[in-house]
């Protein structure tokens, strides 16, 4: 290795790390910097690190959810915690789903044979590429009207005692909506990346369960799940941060009470008045993507490895 | 569900117990793919029908697609007429294509330098990770920050040297678009090609420097020609991706001034919901989708191309040790 040839790096090596680091963390940096002043300290450029940190933008932020009344606050304007929860509510849900799912089809992919499996496999690396945007039309026109379900009985009932909504039970306005557009986004990949995965499991062991008389599920469940938590924890970030992070095709199906962070973030990222509270939103909305970075990179690498190495 | 039926996991499986639940059996690897297939189907394969049989309709937002009138191929003619949807296709070319190049150049050329055994690799790594996690709407937020031209942390630099202010924003819309988009996925390339750069067999790059080659032959005639086929499908991933750009565009310059950062994807959403034309927007997004399809395709040929030569070579060598 190059190592070996060059024992002694020089300073200019370290110069180019250490440049390095600033440019990728800086700006993420300054988001959190900001998010801890007041306006006038982040327009007026005097201080850059020195000032007096304040968590009121925070309290501003998230003023709906707070169990006390911030002193500054004559009312409270920026619903945050409603779409936090939201968030919260559609990642999670989107992610545990295409997981599950995505984790059986990738199994009966990887081990078993059957009709159909072609173009399954195919469709589904081909469908890998579909960006939200091209998605966007048609489902604003299919969430809003042939996906509407009848109010009164049968699933259009349960689905909206369920999942909340509108009084018009259609997807377009409620979790599930938005979580079933995340979920069929999602699949594909977490199906194919999974599948590298499976495919490492030796089959001795699927072998020896089924001759101790477990069946397909309990093998997949039981012994060969277990096996791939790697895989499944690089699946689940990926997935997390898409339905996280997105914000067009929430933004076509989200109502009032729907709404994600990122939309939030986009209508009111405009105003520059609140632009201490804007940043405090932001850094909220990025604590869980660096968190999964700071605890599981080896994970997340291995992930994108593996989905780009074996195209 | 976990009833112990007899299994088949493979189609060699065994035989005498396949008689006790066949009909299970056969149904097992279905009942397996059901859920996803079922998803994808509702929610990915019928929309893109539904967009397709859309765009040749003149259709109203307030219409449901059936009440809408035919219009053959108007759409896409009217787009191909449009100078909007030139200069829009044209910004995404521009963008995606200056985008990739750079981000090969830099993350490559960082690999090279950064491959050698380092203490602190993986904390390096995780951090570059770093920005492709973060929404795109909150680095959108960030960079419009940094950008801005009175307060921005640019303009502030250059003022402290000396400098005369920039108006990033205003004049050189897409430049700053492309800065952004540079800093948020070079890592992505970065981590890829290290990782190739890594997993090379050791035994060429020790019989080139026995050899007395020096390391930037090194570089160009063993590790970049092997690492190629990584670098090759690394670099349409990320082409793909750059055409999938929206939201740090859209909070960074909302498409302005005028149409000069417009994307596709972005003029997609607005003739959707500021237009109202939802037939136009998507026939706008069938031209997209083939677009993607070509350069998707376009990688599936160059990975099997790329297998089936792995083989060939492999097969010569055997032949020529046997």
């Amino acid at each position: 290795m190059a190592s070996a040839a060059r024992p002694r790096a020089n300073p200019a090596f370290y110069a180019l790390i250490a440049l390095l680091i600033f440019m990728s963390i800086g700006p993420v940096l300054l988001l959190l910097v900001n998010s801890l002043k007041l306006d006038v300290d982040i327009t007026s450029g005097a201080g850059g690190l020195l000032f007096m940190p304040t968590i009121r933008n925070y309290e501003t932020a998230l003023c709906d959810i707070l169990w006390y009344e911030p002193e500054h606050l004559r009312f409270c304007q920026i619903r945050f915690g409603g779409a936090f929860v939201n968030s919260i509510i559609i990642a999670l849900v989107s992610t545990a789903l295409t997981l599950v799912m995505g984790c059986m089809a990738a199994y009966a992919l990887v081990r078993f044979r059957f009709m159909g499996r072609d173009s399954l496999s195919l469709s589904t690396l081909a469908v890998r590429m579909i960006p939200p945007a091209v998605l966007l039309v048609p489902v604003f026109g299919l969430w809003n009207n042939a996906f509407c379900l009848d109010n009164d009985y049968g699933l259009g009932a349960w689905w909206r005692d369920t999942f909340g909504g509108r009084g018009d039970v259609c997807l377009a306005g409620t979790h599930g909506g938005i979580i079933l557009i995340y979920v069929a986004m999602n699949l594909p990949f977490v199906i194919w990346i999974l599948q590298s995965f499976i495919v490492q499991v030796p089959r001795s062991l699927e072998e020896a369960a089924r001759v101790d008389g477990a069946g397909p599920f309990q093998t997949f469940f039981i012994v060969v799940l277990p096996l791939i938590k790697p895989g499944l924890a690089a699946a689940s970030i990926f997935t997390f941060r898409i339905a996280w992070n997105e914000y067009l095709l929430a933004s076509a199906l989200a109502d009032r009470d729907t709404m994600t962070v990122p939309i939030l973030i986009v209508n009111n990222a405009s105003e520059f008045d609140g632009l201490g509270t804007i940043f405090a939103t932001g850094m909220l909305l990025a604590i869980p993507p660096i968190l999964f970075t700071l605890f599981a990179s080896r994970q997340i690498i291995t992930g994108m490895t593996a989905g780009a190495v074996k195209g | 569900m976990a009833r112990p039926t007899s299994p088949r996991l493979t189609a060699n499986a065994a035989a005498p117990l396949r008689r006790r639940a066949p009909m299970l059996n056969r149904l097992t690897p279905y009942l397996f793919v059901a859920p996803a297939a079922v998803v994808m189907l509702l929610a990915l394969f019928y929309p893109i029908g539904y967009m397709i049989w859309g765009s040749f309709r003149d259709w109203d937002p307030s219409q449901s697609l059936s009440e809408t009138e035919f219009v053959g191929l108007a759409n896409y003619a009217k787009l191909l007429a449009d100078p909007a949807f030139h200069e829009s296709f044209w910004v995404t070319m521009v963008f995606a294509f200056s985008v990739v190049a750079v981000e090969m150049v830099l993350g490559v050329g960082l690999a090279l330098m950064l491959d050698r055994e380092l203490r602190g690799m993986s904390v390096l790594r995780t951090l570059f990770i770093l920005p492709m996690m973060i929404a795109p709407v909150v680095v959108g937020l960030v960079w419009r920050y940094m950008f801005h031209q009175t307060y921005g942390t640019f303009n502030r630099a250059l003022e402290a040297v000396g400098l005369p202010d920039v108006n990033w924003l205003g004049q050189h819309p897409l430049l700053s678009v492309i800065i952004a988009d540079i800093w948020q996925w070079t890592p992505f390339i970065f981590i890829l090609s290290l990782a190739a750069l890594q997993s090379l067999p050791r035994s060429a790059l020790e019989a080139a420097r026995i050899d007395g080659a020096t390391g930037w032959q090194q570089i160009v005639h063993i590790k970049l020609p092997l690492m190629a086929p990584v670098l090759i499908v690394t670099m349409l991933l990320r082409l793909i991706d750059a055409f999938k750009v929206l939201e740090v565009i859209l909070v960074l310059t909302g498409g302005g001034p005028g149409l000069s950062t417009e994307i596709l994807a972005l003029r997609i959403a607005r003739t959707a919901r500021e237009f109202r034309e939802l037939g136009e927007a998507a026939a706008m997004s069938n031209y997209l989708l083939m677009l993607l399809m070509v350069l998707t395709l376009g990688m599936f040929a160059f990975t099997r191309f790329q297998e089936a030569r792995a083989r060939r070579l492999r097969f010569a060598a055997e032949q020529e040790e046997g």
